[in-house]
């Protein structure tokens, strides 16, 4: 083992399970939002009790999304060092913003969200959940500004050995930075009301086995609706700017985009869909594959003609700009063309099951017939889709990241020198087995507690007494 | 060295002592949770007087750690690289403190005493290695001319920074004595203050220990002479007026005092440091500079005016929300729960 491989290993680890957390987070966390506000403008009780009851549920999230997120801080200078020389000067502003911007905020008015449901007007605690999700959502901008400038470098010269930023505004008008913001943002809100609904299926299930109130049904069949709603919206919309964001990549960086489609000789005009099949990287031929003619020349170009490029040509055309050796290591330009291919098509899928499971759900839960709740086994398809979207989220991230193989920062820095010169590998074999363990231990913990909230008759979560008398933070004369 | 750089130095050293000033108490009461209760009553009541702000306070940290990979990018890959290990001990500590407060509300029984005790082993866990890891940077790490460490067990570990530690962790502990002091009625109030007025003896000794070996151990003293002299002094009357606070019932005050204590300490450090961020134990010429290790004008130029724009409302909500839980906490019984947590 080296320590790239386990630099990368960790990196993979770490923020595949970092994002576990946060599009739960940010999805639910707008959910909440959403729901309060309604509360507050209708006031039909519902509302608030599905805020508390759902509230439970995005803490624990968050909390795991946190710690987490520590990591991520830190591993850039732990595994990373000569990237973070080399992207300093870049990623530093970014981050700078996304601490004194989003985190500040997030943790300030969770803080506040959590501890008094009773003690502030309903609209104060509307807009604390509010605060908190903006904090959340302008988060995901800053961190992916820097993930863009890697995919797609922009506003800067190297000079010192180093990548030096020239223009700040260019960075933030990155087009890759948009697609991205917008597929990541709307796929994490669309994750926020599939959790609501999916898990909502569980209780439903549940409550076919015991007899549940009136009250609690009423819960259950709100947040079902409420949440296929927002999974719906949002799925179309994820699915769009995905759609705009592949067109992207045939120009921005065609490497990344033949190899999720596993061209490995130019086209012929159209050119056809690959449904299946496996890449055989030895023959360089895809085989066993299942295609649509015609498709992907639309898919790419809106028409039915234009070919693509395929990545033997692209590989020459990348040697001859780079060249063989870049920083004494040889490279080769072919990211991991059936972990890319299969990635994206379970993506794609993923989008399009989260769509139709939706509009059937919201189709079958329709005032004169509530189909959905009759069958057993249309609720557990309902309950079993909770779990898609972190699948979608994980190989979305896939295809962006091994994609840019071999490069770590676009065109500018690759891989290889990334890594901190002077980690041996039994620190970094200590720290990968020490958050293996770590993660498993809060998943446990984590979906333990999560069943546990869910136990929970959402009717009947006892408001907890405050200390009214003694507590209210408006009386007068604290301290 | 241009002002940009300097200020950006000196606001790094401005986040981690409001980190230690702020998110320090919230080590100390995680720490008080397996030293000075009970049962689970007292336990709620102490986590309650920092469960509304210790995220917030750890974002310090947070963003001390992003500001100094944002301005000094080589300062921040030569110490989180070199500091590897003890970075994933204090990062496990980080991690398992932040879930338990969240899993320790949400479980009962076995489960929520285990991760109470969780909650303070890792409270005093984080203190005493960032203790570890500031004092031996100060002593000087082997760093070599491409500012890649290569140090050893025991440049790690020695007498000076093991001292530092147990300072650091002491200091945070009494910190948030005094924060329980000045946040809960009834017993606890008074336990806290029995508690901290017996350790700030303890703590005097570690502090003369400490000067002895900062005099021996690292070049502050001839290199800023003044600076250090006073800010030594500084960290001295602090604990020594936190104290006599103490004896005279005066909550805030004795609140204030620690954690301008542990104020005083970062200041010693970076006056001691400048114009170096790191001391190469190597060859003075290997020292990182602050003049070599930042990051270009413009970027600082951007990240000044975004800290311009965006301290005030920071300082605005932090303080409200302070406002809005301002009140002392009282123990919890069957018939008035606490809310949250
Ligand atoms: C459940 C979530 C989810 C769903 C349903 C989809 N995606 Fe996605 N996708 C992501 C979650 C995601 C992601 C994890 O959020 C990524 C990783 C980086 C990014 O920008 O978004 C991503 C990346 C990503 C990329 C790579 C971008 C790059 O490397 O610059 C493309 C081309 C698409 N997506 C396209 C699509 C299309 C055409 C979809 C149509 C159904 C789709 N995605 C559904
Ligand atoms: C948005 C901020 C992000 C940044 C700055 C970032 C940066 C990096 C860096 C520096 C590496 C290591 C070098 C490399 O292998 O290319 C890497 C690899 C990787 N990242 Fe990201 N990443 C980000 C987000 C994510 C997210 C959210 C995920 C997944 C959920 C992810 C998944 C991966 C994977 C799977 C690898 C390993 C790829 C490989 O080894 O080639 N990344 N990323
Ligand atoms: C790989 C680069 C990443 C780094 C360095 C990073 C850093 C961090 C840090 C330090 C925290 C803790 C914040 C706190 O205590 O409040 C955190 C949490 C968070 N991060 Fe990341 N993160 C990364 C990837 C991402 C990505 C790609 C996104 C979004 C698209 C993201 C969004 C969030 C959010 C929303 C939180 C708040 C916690 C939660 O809601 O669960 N992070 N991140």
């Amino acid at each position: 083992m080296d320590i790239v491989s386990l630099a990368r290993f960790q990196f993979a680890m770490t923020t595949v399970y970092h994002f576990f957390f946060v599009p739960f987070s940010i999805g639910t966390a707008f959910a909440i939002a959403v729901m309060e506000s309604i509360y507050v403008h209708t006031k039909n009780d519902v509302y608030k009790k599905m805020a508390r009851f759902w509230g439970n549920i995005f803490l624990l999230s968050f909390a795991v999304g946190v710690v987490t997120g520590l990591i991520q801080e830190f591993q850039f200078g732990m595994n990373w060092s000569d990237y973070s020389r080399f992207m300093g000067d870049i990623f530093g502003a970014p981050l700078a913003f996304e601490a004194l911007l989003s985190f500040f905020m997030e943790s300030t008015f969770i803080g506040l969200w959590t501890f008094t449901w009773n003690k502030v007007k309903p609209g104060l605690h509307a807009f604390f959940i509010w605060m908190t999700s903006i904090g959340s959502l302008t988060s995901a901008l800053w961190i992916l500004t820097a993930n863009s400038f890697m995919q797609n470098p922009v506003g800067y010269t190297i000079k010192n050995g180093r990548a030096e930023m020239t223009n700040f505004f260019a960075l933030l008008k990155n087009p890759q930075l948009w697609f991205e913001y917008g597929h990541v943002v709307f796929a994490a809100l669309m994750m926020g009301g599939v959790i609501v609904a999916g898990l909502t299926g569980f209780q439903m299930l549940k409550a076919k086995k015991q007899a549940v109130s009136d009250e609690t049904k009423k819960v259950y069949k709100t947040s079902m609706r409420f949440g296929m709603c927002i999974a719906l919206i949002f799925s179309v919309l994820t699915i769009a700017v995905g759609h705009a964001q592949m067109q992207y990549l045939i120009k921005e960086q065609p490497m990344k985009f033949a190899a999720t489609e596993a061209v490995y000789k130019t086209t012929k005009s159209p050119a056809g869909l690959a449904l299946f099949g496996v890449a055989d990287q030895k023959t360089h031929q895809l085989k066993g594959s299942v295609e649509i003619p015609g498709m992907l020349s639309f898919m790419s170009y809106n028409k039915f003609s234009g070919s693509i490029k395929g990545m033997d040509q692209i590989n020459k055309d990348l040697t001859k700009k780079y060249g063989k050796y870049i920083a004494g290591h040889r490279v080769n330009y072919y990211p991991p063309v059936n972990t890319m291919f299969w990635s994206f098509r379970i993506m794609v899928g993923i989008g399009m099951w989260v769509a139709l499971v939706s509009i059937v759900t919201l189709f079958l839960t329709r005032k004169q017939k509530e189909t959905l709740y009759n069958h057993k086994w249309m609720l557990w398809v309902v309950a079993l889709t909770t779990f898609v979207p972190f699948i979608g989220n994980s190989v979305g991230w896939f295809v962006t990241e091994f994609g840019r193989y071999p490069w770590t920062v676009y065109g500018l820095f690759t891989i290889q020198q990334s890594v901190s010169p002077t980690v041996s590998v039994a620190s970094l074999l200590t720290s990968n087995i020490v958050y293996f363990i770590l993660f498993t231990t809060l998943a446990i913990v984590m979906v333990y507690l999560v069943v546990k909230e869910l136990r929970k008759d959402p009717a009947n979560l006892d408001d907890p007494q405050l200390l009214e008398k003694v507590l209210d933070p408006f009386d007068k004369g604290a301290f | 060295m241009s002002f940009f750089q300097i200020l950006w130095f000196l606001l790094i050293g401005v986040l981690f002592a409001g980190f230690f000033f702020l998110d320090g108490f919230d080590y100390g009461v995680g720490m008080a949770v397996n030293t000075l209760t009970s049962d689970d009553a007292e336990q709620s009541q102490i986590i309650q007087t920092i469960g509304p702000v210790w995220d917030a306070n750890e974002v310090w940290l947070i963003t001390a750690g992003g500001a100094m990979f944002a301005s000094f990018p080589f300062w921040y890959a030569t110490l989180f690289s070199g500091y590897y290990l003890i970075l994933l001990a204090i990062l496990c500590g980080l991690i398992l403190r932040g879930v338990s407060f969240e899993f320790r509300a949400k479980s009962d029984g076995k489960l929520r005493k285990a991760w109470t005790k969780l909650l303070g082993i890792a409270s005093a866990w984080v203190p005493f290695f960032l203790g570890v890891m500031f004092i031996s940077m100060i002593k000087g790490m082997p760093i070599d001319a491409n500012g890649n460490m290569h140090a050893h067990f025991f440049d790690y570990f020695n007498w000076f920074s093991i001292v530092g530690g147990i300072a650091l962790m002491l200091l945070t502990y009494l910190h948030g004595l005094n924060y329980i002091a000045l946040k809960t009625v009834g017993q606890m109030r008074e336990t806290a203050k029995n508690f901290a007025k017996a350790l700030y003896y303890v703590l005097y000794v570690g502090l003369i220990v400490f000067a002895l070996l900062l005099i021996f151990q690292t070049d502050f003293f001839s290199v800023h002479p003044f600076g250090t002299g006073i800010t030594v002094a500084l960290i001295v009357v602090f604990a020594i007026l936190a104290h006599v606070a103490l004896f005279k019932d005066n909550e805030v005050m004795a609140f204030i005092s620690s954690g301008l204590t542990m104020v005083s300490l970062v200041a010693m450090i970076f006056v001691g440091l400048f114009p170096r961020v790191m001391i190469s134990s190597i060859k003075p010429s290997y020292d990182l500079l602050i003049n070599s290790a930042s990051s270009t004008p413009y970027t600082l130029t951007v990240m000044t005016i975004a800290t311009v724009c965006l301290l005030p409302f920071i300082l605005a909500y932090t303080i409200w929300a302070y406002w809005i839980f301002r009140k002392r906490i009282a123990m919890p019984t069957v018939d008035k729960p606490l809310e949250g947590y």
